[in-house]
This record gives structure tokens, C-alpha cells and sequence, in this order.
């Protein structure tokens, strides 16, 4: 399997900000998505995932090979930790959390509610979801926000293993990880702010 | 698709306020206004199907914020639009909760609250009745409103002044059907539009408002 | 080869737009103009309803566009869906105030020419009572065009409202009708000789129901202008924060 992005252009609020994006992703490869802030991280990630149409070029995998998650984690308060992860098992249709329980270190606190956890602990909860979508291709917006060094040691160690299993990964981060991938810098693919001669132009 | 509906309903339980806020609403709308109009019971016993109608449908427009705005805020929204299940199912489980935590207690309150309005016996089986099939078309109705709002600050008025137009033909027909009963007249044509009215929102709705949500998404 | 979507272009629409509105005003005036004065100066004053009758020059032209405005507005919104041109959406944003001014003016004219002829200025009647719906229609979609940042969205959500509040308005219509059987007096321009107003008042009617249409399609007009405008001035302002 390989993901193929090709000549991608997205918008955001309607303003075009990327264009010509071009990358190939292959089984067990995972791609940092650098760039400075603003240059469209999170547009290409929501894109990619299909929660926004992009405006030109094609992506060679359907969006429902992609598992999205994005600064908010999507946890209720008042559930439990393993409630939190049943729910999402149930509505990807997979069986089993113990494995993703363990992977991040959340065994203990399964029956804890997630408003009784940290904030390091909910960002972990938040990424073990992404172990019971069995999806194959993560796409992941600054998944290490608010996570200590272990805990980012644990993040890494996920990832990888999600990558010996022949999954992929779409990492926008700004921190080390810990571990070797490729780099995209972001910053090629910035729109260009056409010039106009003509003020009547600038519509369309 | 029922573990959303699962999930939607033990966050209500848990929350505390799911089931019951809607209902105190509802019983304080219908207390105040005897002290509105009077306290002659044959004033009251004429008004009573207008009132339990418009009391359970301003009790309904009070939690549809809540419908997707809280899924919204913490991301679960753009979660469950990425996940295998259809957006069209997500909106109706959404409207189904939503129902079973503020439509369905209001039908069963009715009744009970139509003793205090001298709602006069023949108008309660009807009362329930035409509540029990009129209430999900005020549930679906208010998710397509709740999805056409979400993300936005002040979505909460601009709201009600979408949905409360969208109510006009479920109420009309609703509190029709209980005003016939009372005259002795047949309920059949009121209460059938009022169930084609429900019947056709539930059907076409969730299309719409599942559209209003990826376009709100994006 | 030309077709009718060449318009949907902005600037091709600025274009045509600026060459036709000055012809079209002059039509709109004059028709207006004749038509009412016809209508209020030229008209016998009716048997049973003596003069007040008049009022029906300006209350039933209203009345017709209150609903064509939401037409129009519909058939935009459906142009935007299928076939994403920016004017056409700014066209069904544009014709919404007017719309709703239409529909106030109906209202109040049909409450002046209530008070002495049934005795009351308002009656929970159908006919009315679908205009005051009506009107709470227009006001919820014109709100949703204001509350919304993104001009893309908003086109979209209003268009999908436009659409859903078309199938409850006219079940509205119905509905409203098995609710109350009503006062008002039957359609005034009808193909059923039974129902007609007499040929002396038809005439300035028709002339005043086209001087209305007139009106709408200049306003519209006009108004898509400001709004295309509107939306460069946007544009232009997001590239300047961008760089």
C-alpha cells in the first residue's frame, strides 16, 4: 500500500494556502510534516482525511484508510478511560482494547473518568484511539502536545510499532520524536498570492 | 451506530440535567400560566392543548444546542465524521437521543400536567398520543437546525429563529389534533399529517443536516 | 459559443449589469409611475369598499413579490448547489431583504385595508397568517447570512436552509389553511372569471404587478452589485492579511 498525494491544492476559510503539494508515503514509512505556523499542517491533515474537499490534485487511498486526530481528543469527561475506547472500537468496528490500553500505559487508570486525568494522560488516551480505529495510515496533528519524555518515548514507541506492521504515519510536529523518518518542509508549497493589475480581478 | 446512541444517552445520565431540565422547564411553563390568565377553569380547560404544546416545544428548543455543540468542542464531531459510519446515521442517532431525553419524558409529563390546566378527560388520550408522534419531528427538526449552527459563537438565538419556523406545521396539526378531540370531532386527518409530517422529516432530514455539518466541518 | 452561464462570471455580470440598470430604471419609473397613478387617480371607487380599494396597487404586487422573491431565491440556491457560481449566490443573498420588505409591506397595506373593511387590522386568517411565517422565514435566513465568517459556507448552509424552509413553508400554507378557513377575499388576478377583479381595476393592477417586478429585478440587481463588491473588498483585505 502507498499513499500518492499529488499536485494537492487546499484552502482554508476559502483563501487558497497550499498548492502543488506532492509527496509519496510507502508501508512502514512515517513523514514529519515541517513548516511555520500558518502554512497549513492541519488544512493538509483535515484534507487528507476528507473532512474538507480539496481544491484541486488527488490522493491515491480513500479517506477511510486515514485516522485523524487532531488537537482535541474527542474524550468525554464523564466516561471511563475504557469506555472512551470501547465507544470508539464500536463505532470503527473493531474488537479489543486491552492492546491499546497497554501500549500507552492506560491498564491502571481504565476505569478512571477521563476527567479525573491529567492532561498528559488524556492526550495519551486520545492517541490509544488511534490503535483500535485499525486504520492504516495515522494522520496525526502535533500529537505530543501537553505529553511528558516518557510519555513521548511511549508515543514513539506506538508508532513504530504501527510502522513494523506495515502502517504509515503523517506526523505535523515541531519536537524530536526520537526516532528517524523523513522530513516534508511544508514551506514550498505555500500559495502564491497572485498579483493583481486589475482591482475587479480579485474575485475569483 | 447504537453505541452512539448508547454513549449519547449515558452522557446524559451522567451529566445529570439530561432528562430533567427539559421537564422542570416544561412544568414551570405550564405553571406560570394560569397565573398569566387567570385561574377560571374554563379559560384553562379551552387553552390546555395549546399550552402542553407550545410548553413541550419551547422545552425541546432549550437542549438542541446541546446536541452537537459539545461534540463539536472537544472533537469528537470531526472524529465520528471521519469514522465508517455515515454522517446521515450519526445525525439521526443524535435526534434519537435527543428524543428519548427530552421528547419522549415531556410525553409522559403531559398528562400529568394536563390535570393542572383542567384538561378535560377526553382530551388525554389524545394529548399523549398526538406528543408521542409529533415530539420526534420536533427532535429531528431542532438537529437539523442544531447541525446548520454548530461552531458558531452565538449559534444558541440564531437557532431558535431558524427552528421555531421549521415547528409551525408539527404544532398546528399537534395541538389540532387534541383541540378535535375535545369537541367530540374526529381526530383521523390531523393526527395522520401530523405522523406524514414526522415521518417525512425523519426520512429527508438527516441528509440535510448531515450536509450542513460537513459543510460547517470544513 | 455563448451560452447564459457566461453571466454567472463577476465581472462578465459587472459588465452587462452597469449597461442595463440605466435602461431599467427609467422602465421601472415609468411603469410604476403610470401604473399607480392610473390606479389611484383614474379608477372608480368601489361600490362596497369605496376608496380604501386602492390600496390593492400597491398590496397585491407586494404580495405577489414577497413569494416570487423566495422563489427566486430558491432557484438561486439551486444554481449555487449544482453549479457553484458566486454570483448566483450573492443573487439569492441580495434578493432576501427585499424579499422581506416586500413581505412587510404587504402586511402593513393588508392591515390598513383590513381596519375598515373587517374591522380589525389583524385576523389569525391563512392568508396572513402564511405571510407572517413568511416573514420569520426571511428573517432566519437572512441571519444565517449575517452569523457566518466564511462566504463559501455560508452560500452553502443558506442554500440547504432555502431549500428545507421551501418544503415547510408551503406545509405551513397548508397547514394554516386546516387551522382556520379564513376572511381574506380570494385571489385578486386569477384565470377563474368568478374570482376576478373587474376589468377598470385590472389593468393598472397588471401594470403595477409588472412595474413591481421591474422594481425587484433593478433592486436585485443593484444589490448583487454591492454584494459582489462587497466580496472583493473581502478578498482583497484576506491577501493583505496573508502577506
Amino acid at each position: 500500500m502507498e499513499l500518492q498525494v499529488s499536485d494537492l491544492s487546499c484552502a482554508r476559510g476559502g483563501v487558497p494556502i497550499l498548492e502543488g503539494v506532492n509527496f509519496t508515503v510507502s508501508g512502514g514509512e512515517a513523514l514529519f510534516l515541517r513548516g511555520p505556523n500558518g502554512i497549513g499542517k492541519t488544512t493538509l491533515l483535515r484534507t487528507l482525511a476528507g473532512l474538507q474537499p480539496p481544491l484541486a490534485g488527488s490522493v491515491s487511498v480513500p479517506h477511510e484508510s486515514l485516522a485523524y486526530a487532531a488537537h482535541a481528543d474527542g474524550l468525554k469527561a464523564t466516561l471511563t478511560v475504557a469506555e472512551n475506547l470501547k465507544f470508539w472500537a464500536r463505532i470503527f468496528g473493531t474488537k479489543g482494547i486491552e492492546h491499546a490500553l497497554a501500549h500507552f500505559n492506560l491498564t491502571e487508570l481504565a476505569e478512571r473518568q477521563a476527567q479525573n486525568l491529567s492532561a498528559g494522560q488524556k492526550r495519551r488516551l486520545g492517541l490509544a484511539r488511534l490503535l483500535v480505529t485499525g486504520r492504516p495510515i495515522w494522520a496525526l496533528d502535533e500529537p505530543t502536545v501537553s505529553l511528558d519524555t516518557d510519555s513521548v518515548a511511549l508515543f514513539a514507541q506506538a508508532v513504530q510499532a504501527h510502522l513494523e506492521g506495515g502502517g504509515m504515519a503523517l506526523i505535523a510536529t515541531h519536537i524530536d520524536l526520537g526516532f528517524e523518518a523523513r522530513v516534508l518542509d511544508m514551506s514550498p508549497f505555500k500559495a502564491k498570492t497572485p498579483v493583481y493589475d486589475d482591482f475587479d480581478e480579485a474575485f475569483l | 451506530m447504537i453505541a452512539l446512541l448508547t454513549r449519547d444517552l449515558i452522557l446524559a445520565i451522567r451529566a445529570g440535567g439530561g432528562f430533567g431540565l427539559g421537564l422542570a422547564f416544561f412544568l414551570i411553563v405550564t405553571i406560570l400560566v394560569p397565573f398569566g390568565v387567570g385561574p377560571e377553569s374554563a379559560i384553562l380547560s379551552v387553552i390546555a392543548p395549546g399550552i402542553l404544546w407550545v410548553g413541550a416545544l419551547l422545552a425541546c428548543l432549550l437542549s438542541l444546542d446541546r446536541i452537537f455543540a459539545l461534540d463539536f468542542e472537544d472533537g469528537s464531531l470531526d472524529l465520528l465524521a471521519t469514522a465508517p459510519i455515515p454522517l446521515e446515521g450519526v445525525v439521526a442517532m443524535k435526534a434519537a437521543a435527543h428524543w428519548v431525553t427530552t421528547g419522549l419524558p415531556l410525553t409522559l409529563a403531559a398528562p400529568v400536567l394536563g390535570t393542572l390546566l383542567h384538561l378535560p378527560v377526553e382530551g388525554y388520550l389524545w394529548m399523549l398520543l398526538s406528543l408521542a408522534i409529533g415530539t420526534p419531528a420536533l427532535s429531528m427538526i431542532g438537529t437539523f437546525g442544531a447541525a446548520l449552527t454548530v461552531g458558531l459563537k452565538r449559534g444558541g438565538l440564531l437557532m431558535s429563529l431558524l427552528v421555531l419556523p421549521l415547528y409551525v406545521p408539527t404544532l398546528i396539526f399537534g395541538a389540532e389534533t387534541v383541540k378535535r378531540a375535545l369537541d367530540g370531532l374526529t381526530t383521523a386527518t390531523p393526527a395522520l399529517m401530523l405522523a406524514g409530517v414526522t415521518l417525512a422529516t425523519c426520512a429527508l432530514l438527516p441528509f440535510a443536516a448531515a450536509a450542513a455539518i460537513r459543510i460547517n466541518l470544513r | 459559443m455563448a451560452s447564459i452561464w457566461q453571466y454567472a462570471n463577476p465581472v462578465k455580470f459587472m459588465q452587462t449589469s452597469a449597461k442595463v440598470l440605466p435602461a431599467l430604471s427609467v422602465l421601472t419609473a415609468v411603469t410604476l409611475i403610470v401604473g399607480l397613478v392610473w390606479g389611484f387617480f383614474f379608477t372608480p371607487d368601489d361600490y362596497k369598499q369605496g376608496s380604501t380599494v386602492k390600496i390593492m396597487f400597491i398590496h397585491v404586487p407586494a404580495a405577489l413579490m414577497a413569494i416570487n422573491a423566495w422563489l427566486m431565491m430558491l432557484v438561486a440556491s439551486l444554481i449555487w448547489l449544482v453549479r457553484r457560481h458566486h454570483v448566483s449566490a450573492l443573487a439569492a443573498r441580495a434578493a432576501a431583504p427585499i424579499g422581506i420588505t416586500m413581505t412587510l409591506i404587504a402586511l402593513f397595506t393588508g392591515a390598513i385595508w383590513g381596519q375598515p373593511m373587517w374591522g380589525t387590522y389583524w385576523a389569525w386568517d391563512p392568508r396572513l397568517t402564511s405571510f407572517l411565517v413568511l416573514f420569520l422565514f426571511y428573517l432566519g435566513y437572512m441571519a444565517l447570512w449575517a452569523a457566518i465568517e466564511n462566504p463559501d459556507a455560508a452560500a452553502d448552509l443558506t442554500s440547504v436552509l432555502c431549500m428545507v424552509g421551501s418544503v415547510f413553508a408551503l406545509l405551513s400554507r397548508y397547514a394554516v389553511n386546516f387551522w382556520n378557513q379564513g376572511l381574506h377575499q380570494g385571489a385578486s388576478v386569477s384565470l377563474d372569471k368568478e374570482e376576478h377583479v373587474n376589468d377598470v381595476f385590472f389593468y393598472p393592477l397588471l401594470l403595477c404587478m409588472i412595474g413591481f417586478v421591474l422594481l425587484f429585478v433593478l433592486l436585485v440587481l443593484l444589490r448583487t452589485r454591492t454584494e459582489i463588491r462587497t466580496r472583493r473588498l473581502k478578498t482583497l483585505m484576506a491577501r493583505e492579511r496573508m502577506t
